[in-house]
């Protein structure tokens, strides 16, 4: 199993998580985060007065699945949370070592 | 049918005795004679001008501050508006709007006869304002008295003790408003000398804006500005906030003709042209400098337009408003904008570079534009050739910086000595909500 967590720009969630439905994942978790990186911030000026926003709103999905379905969900989230401009986000992966439905007991990939 | 037919007859005979009786009443009336239109837009007036202060002012003010600071922000406004209503009754009046006996102390305070209201009965009626009831002209000023000291807010914002800002409200109010509004409006020497102030460029305006920049100064820099953010919370409260103020100040302007009649009209006009060219004027500006139109720079536009129009409205024609507006909005722009930077000085929202600049751009252009045709009382330069009136103008200008300046300065520093101005550092960055109120907004 494993944990892919990505990074994306907020107007492109309703996409992604079209995509990753129609691929089978069950469910997901949503997270509004702020963060930089190639893109940086952003200056704001009032009345003169200038102020640099380091951290722009992304939002952070998180998707746990069976390793045989990992590349499929790269390849949905990359083509569907990309626009081609900087600040499209990133996605990374880690091992998972345990997965419980809290509300059965059932464990690993019954519970995914 | 017979009965209605005599209930009729019943009706247009009380109907006619009633009318007798009004006639015979009004041929014996006394010379001041109320008028109902007057009244009516008189109480209107004052009640759209308490709405420039709550909430129009608080919620200006209140939407350019950090989230921390926000409740404090309209505490303040809010504050002033109750502060400012009582001493107005106590004594404020009286002394700013009823006559000393003596002739040459009336040149620069009025009297005393005035104190708690005691004189002003029911049909009591100003020599300053003949058509109306004086309780309507009393309350119509007050409204004026609260926002002139609630505008100084905006430039000692995010810093200032609650109690001391409280005590700032009433003697500034008591040693430099009322004896301003008395030298202007009220019978002393500079409306003595000819100064055209229709409704406040300088006695509200310049005024609050010099006190404004003296208490900036005074007070010193909020912590950590220059490096901080300091970006406004939430600009739809100051959209909201500036408009309420727009549509106020037609209480402000026309209803400073003190009657229902042509040059409120007059007044009006000039108002809505002056305040929109001036915040097409300051969004050009920015646009053609920062390269992009900002709400917030729209709307302080406006209220630039809306300051400078203040002491021409019921001088000036439309062109003159036009002319104006557009001054004001690039003038202020440039005041708010390059010398707030180019001196260093924490006017936090520009109380002095909107409202003093502004007030004394306005006061200056009244003496250019205003015209005999639009108002007997005045001889402009421009339109009548009257340049002396420039002069004069120049003497309200000078006579108000420098009195409030001073005045401001002594009463800043004696709150100062006995209970301080500034809340300690600490309670300056978690903010003021918190402690000087013990409350939250946004969680």
């Amino acid at each position: 199993m494993k944990l892919i967590m990505a990074i994306i720009k907020p107007f492109k969630l309703d996409e992604v998580r079209e995509a990753l439905s129609s691929l089978g994942v069950q469910g997901m978790t949503v997270t509004e985060v702020k963060g930089y990186g190639r893109q940086k911030g952003h200056t704001e000026i009032y009345r003169g007065a200038e102020y640099a926003v380091s951290f722009l709103p992304k939002l952070k999905v998180e998707v746990a699945v069976k390793v045989e379905m990992v590349d499929a969900v790269i390849e949905a989230i990359s083509s569907k949370a990309k626009t081609g401009q900087i600040g499209d986000g990133k996605i990374f992966v880690t091992p998972l070592d345990r997965v419980v439905r809290i509300r059965t007991g059932e464990t690993d990939g019954d519970a995914l | 049918m017979n009965i209605s037919k005599l209930k009729k007859a019943a009706l247009v005979a009380l109907t006619s005795v009633g009318a007798l009786i009004a006639t015979a009443g009004s041929a014996f009336a006394a010379a001041p004679k109320i008028d109902s239109g007057d009244t009516a837009w008189m109480i209107t007036s004052s009640a759209l001008v308490l709405m420039m202060t709550i909430p129009g002012l608080a919620l200006f003010y209140a939407g350019m501050v950090r989230r921390k600071n926000v409740l404090a922000t309209m505490a303040q406004s809010f504050g002033a508006t109750c502060v400012i209503t009582v001493l107005w009754m106590i004594i404020g009046y009286s002394i700013a709007f009823t006559p000393n006996p003596d002739a040459s102390w009336n040149q620069f305070i009025g009297g005393f006869a005035y104190l708690f209201l005691k004189p002003m009965g029911l049909n009591a009626v100003s020599s300053l304002a003949g058509t109306i009831p004086e309780s309507v002209y009393m309350f119509f000023q007050m409204t004026f008295a609260i926002i002139t000291p609630a505008l100084i807010a905006g430039a000692l914002a995010d810093r200032m003790k609650f109690s001391a800002f409280l005590w700032f409200m009433a003697l500034w109010l008591l040693f430099v408003y009322c004896p301003i509004a008395h030298w202007v409006w009220g019978g002393g020497w500079l409306g003595t000398l000819g100064a055209l102030d229709y409704a406040g460029g300088t006695v509200v305006h310049l005024n609050a804006g010099t006190a404004g920049l003296v208490t900036c100064l005074v007070l010193g820099k909020r912590i950590g500005y220059g490096n901080e953010n300091m970006a406004p919370h939430n600009l739809v409260l100051s959209v909201i906030g500036a408009s309420l103020l727009w549509v106020g100040w037609f209480g402000f302007n026309a209803g400073s003709a003190v009657t229902a009649n042509v040059n409120a009209g007059m007044a009006a006009a000039a108002t809505q042209i002056a305040t929109a060219a001036a915040s097409l004027g300051w969004m050009f500006a920015e646009w053609l400098v920062a390269k992009k139109p900002s709400v917030l720079g729209m709307i302080s536009g406006a209220v630039a337009g809306l300051v400078a129009i203040t002491p021409a409205s019921g001088f000036v024609d439309p062109t003159g408003a036009l002319i104006i507006g557009l001054a004001a909005g690039v003038v202020c722009y440039i005041s708010a904008v390059w010398m707030k930077k180019l001196f260093g000085y924490d006017d936090a929202l520009d109380a002095w570079g909107v409202h003093g600049v502004g007030g004394a751009l306005g006061a200056m252009l009244t003496g250019a534009f205003a015209s005999n045709a639009i108002n007997s009382a005045s001889k402009g330069w421009l339109y009548d050739g009257n340049i002396g009136q420039m002069l004069i103008q120049f003497y309200d200008v000078a006579a108000v910086f420098v009195y409030c300046g001073v005045g401001t300065f002594i009463i800043l520093k004696v709150i100062d000595m006995i209970i301080g101005l500034r809340v300690s550092p600490e309670v300056e960055v978690e903010g003021l909500d918190i402690n000087l109120h013990g409350e939250t907004v946004h969680g």
